[in-house]
C-alpha cells in the first residue's frame, strides 16, 4: 500500500496541502512536524529495538550478559550460543521439523486451494451456489476448538502424525475466494481455445490457468507459509506424544517459557535440558528461528499489504 | 448417440427433461467436479463435522463412545458451570482484558494512521512503515519467547528495574503485571501493521476540503480533527464492531503462553478455561459447553453493537 499510496497523484497533492511547506510554514507547523518526526521515529526504534538486543546480545558470552547491565554491541563476541544449537540434535531436528511442515503443508495449501477455487470459479458448474454458500458459511460459524480437536484426535486419529498440523487447515476460506476471483478474471477465450483442442478442464488448469497465475500462486503460497512457520498451537495439542516430530516453535515454547521458573511445570523439561538454557542460548534460539521469516520479509511486507487492501476494499 | 436422442424424445414434455440436462451437465463438467471433490470433503471433514459435532456440548462425551453413543445429559454442563463462584472470576478476567484492550490497544493504530498521514517526506514515511510491519510476521512464540528473555529473572528489563527501583518486579510471574505485559505485546505486535486499514481509509478524503480549510485559516492540528478524523469515522466503528464481537474472546495462542501457576489470579479468562478443561483434562464435553455460550454472546453482541452504528447513522457491518 506504501507503493499505492506513493504513486497517486491524489495522495502527493492532499501531502502537500495538509501544511503548507517551506517559506509559507507557520512555527506551530513546524513544531507539530518536529513533534510528529521525532514521535514517529522513537515508535519505530522502539519496535525493533528486541531484535537488534536479542541479536546482540546471542552473540555475548553468559559472563557479559550477567554483568553488563545493558548494551547493544557485547564487549567479547562469541559464537559458542550458535555452536551449541547447530550441535544440538534437537534443535536440528525442529528446523528440520518446522522445514518440512512448512513445505509439505504450503504445497497441500495450494493444491486444495486452486482445485476448488477453479472448480468453484466456473459459472457454468451445477451446484455451484450451493459449494460457494457452504464456503462462505463455514467463515462465519464454527465448531470451536473442542469438536475441531475431537475430530482430528478422536474421530481421525491423526494424533502424533504429521497430518495433524497439515491437514486442518488446509483451506483458508477467505484465501480460497480471492483466488476465486482471480481465476474469474482470466479470459474465457483462452480456455475455451484449449478444449476446442481437445483438452479437459484439469488439462486447461495445468496448461493455461496456472501459468498465467504464477504470481497469485507465490504470493498465496507465501501467506500459507508464513503461517505454518509460525503455527504451533496445532503440533503443541496433537503432537504431545511424539517430541521428535515437534517444529521449531513447540521446541521454542519448553525451551524458554517453561523452562522459565515462573511456568511451574519443569517436570516436562527435556533432560537434554535438565538446566534452563543459558540465556545467550535462548536468545540464538530466537535468532535463529526468525531469520527465515526475515528472509522473505520484503516479499512478505509487499504482498500481505496488497492482501489486506482487498480486504479492506470488499468490506 | 441414438439411443440419447431416442431417450430424450421419450422424455419429451416432462419434468424429467430438467434431469437429462442436469446429468448432461455434470457429464460434461466431470473433471471440474473431481476437482472440486478434494475441497469439499476439507469443508466436510474439518469445518461441518466439528459444527455437528457441538451436540456433545449437550452429551457426557466419552471418546470411546464416540458422538452418537454417548449419553445426553441436556443442560447439565451449563449448570454447572455457573454452580460454582469460580466463573465470576473467569468473566471478569476476559471482560477487564477485553475492555483494557479496547482503552489502550484500539486507538494505538488509529493514532499512528493519522501521525504517519501527516508525514511530508514519503521515503522516511516508506521505512518507518517498513519497521513498524516486521513484528506482525514474528510468530506469537517468538514474541513471548522475547519477553521472557528480557522481563524474566535475568532479562535486561528486570535487572534494569532492580538498579532504578531497588526492588525487582516480577513481571512474568504475577497477576498485576499480567495484562500490562499481554497489551504490551499486542500494542508491540500489531499496532503499526494495524495501521494499514486507517491508512487504505485516508487516501479517500477530498483534498478540496483541506485547501478549503486553509483558506478559512484552519491550522494543521484543526484540519487534522476536523477533516481527517472524520474521514475514517466509519472504519473506526467498523474495526470497533468487530471488536466488540470478540468481546469474549482473549485468543488462547497468546495467553496460554503467558499464563502460569504464579499469575493464575489474573490469566484464568474463558478461552485458557476451555483449553485447560478441554484440551489438558479431557473434560470435552463441558469445555464444549462453555465455548458454545461463548459463541452465542459474541454473536448477540456484534448483531446489538451493529444496531448501536446503525442508530448512530454509520454503515456498520452489513
Amino acid at each position: 500500500m506504501a507503493e499505492a499510496n506513493m504513486s497517486s497523484p491524489q495522495h502527493k497533492k492532499m501531502i502537500v496541502s495538509t501544511g503548507p511547506v517551506g517559506q509559507n510554514a507557520t512555527v506551530s507547523s513546524r513544531i507539530f512536524d518536529a513533534f510528529n518526526y521525532i514521535f514517529l521515529t522513537l515508535v519505530a526504534f522502539t519496535t525493533i529495538l528486541p531484535f537488534i538486543y536479542i541479536i546482540g546480545a546471542s552473540f555475548a558470552t553468559e559472563y557479559e550478559i550477567a554483568t553488563r547491565p545493558m548494551f547493544i554491541i557485547p564487549r567479547d563476541v562469541t559464537v559458542n550460543a550458535y555452536r551449541f544449537i547447530f550441535s544440538s540434535n534437537k534443535i536440528l531436528q525442529g528446523f528440520g521439523n518446522s522445514i518440512f511442515i512448512t513445505v509439505c503443508g504450503t504445497a497441500i495449501n495450494l493444491f486444495f486451494t486452486v482445485t476448488m477455487a477453479y472448480a468453484i470459479s466456473k459459472p457454468r458448474l451445477r451446484g455451484r451456489n450451493f459449494f460457494l454458500n457452504m464456503v462462505i458459511f463455514s467463515m462465519f460459524f464454527s465448531g470451536g476448538m473442542i469438536p475441531g480437536y475431537i475430530v482430528v484426535a478422536n474421530i481421525l486419529n491423526l494424533k502424533n502424525t504429521f497430518w495433524s498440523v497439515l491437514l486442518p487447515g488446509a483451506i483458508s476460506a477467505y484465501n480460497m475466494m480471492i483466488v476465486k476471483n482471480f481465476f474469474q478474471g482470466i479470459p474465457q477465450e483462452l480456455e475455451e481455445s484449449a478444449s476446442i483442442d481437445g483438452c479437459t478442464d484439469i488439462g486447461v488448469l495445468l496448461r493455461i490457468v496456472l501459468p498465467l497465475s504464477l504470481p497469485v500462486l507465490a504470493t498465496f503460497g507465501l501467506f500459507y507459509a508464513v503461517g505454518h512457520w509460525n503455527a504451533y498451537f496445532g503440533a503443541m495439542i496433537y503432537m504431545t506424544g511424539a517430541k521428535q516430530k515437534w517444529p521449531l516453535q513447540v521446541l521454542l515454547r519448553e525451551l524458554i517459557i517453561m523452562s522459565n521458573g515462573s511456568a511451574g511445570d519443569m517436570n516436562n523439561l527435556d533432560p537434554e535440558f535438565v538446566q534452563p538454557p543459558e540465556q545467550s542460548i535462548k536468545m540464538a534460539v530466537i535468532v535463529v528461528s526468525t531469520v527465515p521469516i526475515m528472509c522473505v520479509y520484503p516479499f512478505l511486507q509487499k504482498y500481505f499489504v496488497k492482501g489486506v487492501m482487498v480486504g479492506a476494499l470488499k468490506g | 448417440m441414438t439411443t440419447k436422442a431416442a431417450e430424450r424424445k421419450k422424455l419429451h414434455g416432462t419434468g424429467l427433461r430438467y434431469w437429462v440436462k442436469l446429468r448432461a451437465d455434470i457429464k460434461r463438467d466431470r473433471w471440474l467436479y473431481l476437482l472440486l471433490l478434494p475441497g469439499v470433503i476439507y469443508f466436510i471433514v474439518f469445518k461441518y463435522l466439528p459444527l455437528f459435532g457441538i451436540v456433545i456440548a449437550f452429551e457426557n462425551y466419552v471418546p470411546y463412545s464416540g458422538v452418537l453413543g454417548s449419553q445426553w445429559v441436556g443442560l447439565k454442563w451449563f449448570q454447572y458451570f455457573f454452580k460454582f463462584p469460580a466463573w465470576v472470576t473467569y468473566l471478569t478476567n476476559t471482560l477487564i482484558l477485553s475492555f483494557m484492550n479496547i482503552i489502550f490497544y484500539f486507538p494505538a493504530p488509529i493514532i499512528l494512521a493519522l501521525m504517519l498521514n501527516e508525514m511530508r517526506s514519503l521515503r522516511y514515511k516508506k521505512l518507518l512503515q517498513t519497521l513498524l510491519y516486521v513484528p506482525h510476521f514474528i510468530s506469537i512464540v517468538i514474541v513471548v519467547s522475547i519477553t521472557f528473555v528480557m522481563f524474566g529473572p535475568s532479562g535486561i528489563v528486570y535487572k534494569g528495574t532492580e538498579m532504578i527501583l531497588g526492588h525487582p518486579i516480577n513481571y512474568m510471574g504475577s497477576p498485576d503485571t499480567f495484562r500490562w505485559m499481554i497489551i504490551g505485546q499486542t500494542i508491540w505486535k500489531e499496532t503499526g501493521w494495524g495501521t494499514i486499514i486507517f491508512l487504505a481509509a485516508l487516501t479517500n478524503v477530498d483534498t478540496q476540503l483541506y485547501e478549503a480549510a486553509m483558506v478559512d485559516g484552519a491550522g494543521r492540528l484543526r484540519r487534522l480533527w476536523h477533516i481527517t478524523l472524520p474521514a475514517i469515522r466509519s472504519t473506526i466503528v467498523l474495526m470497533l464492531i468487530l471488536r466488540m464481537g470478540s468481546m469474549l474472546d482473549t485468543g488462547y495462542d497468546h495467553l496460554i503462553l503467558m499464563a502460569n501457576p504464579l499469575n493464575r489470579k489474573a490469566s484464568q479468562t474463558l478461552d485458557v478455561f476451555v483449553y485447560q478443561q478441554g484440551i489438558q483434562q479431557g473434560q470435552f464435553s463441558y469445555a464444549s459447553a462453555i465455548g458454545l455460550m461463548k459463541s452465542i454472546v459474541s454473536v448477540t453482541l456484534v448483531v446489538t453493537s451493529n444496531k448501536i452504528a446503525h442508530l448512530m447513522g454509520e454503515q456498520g457491518l452489513y
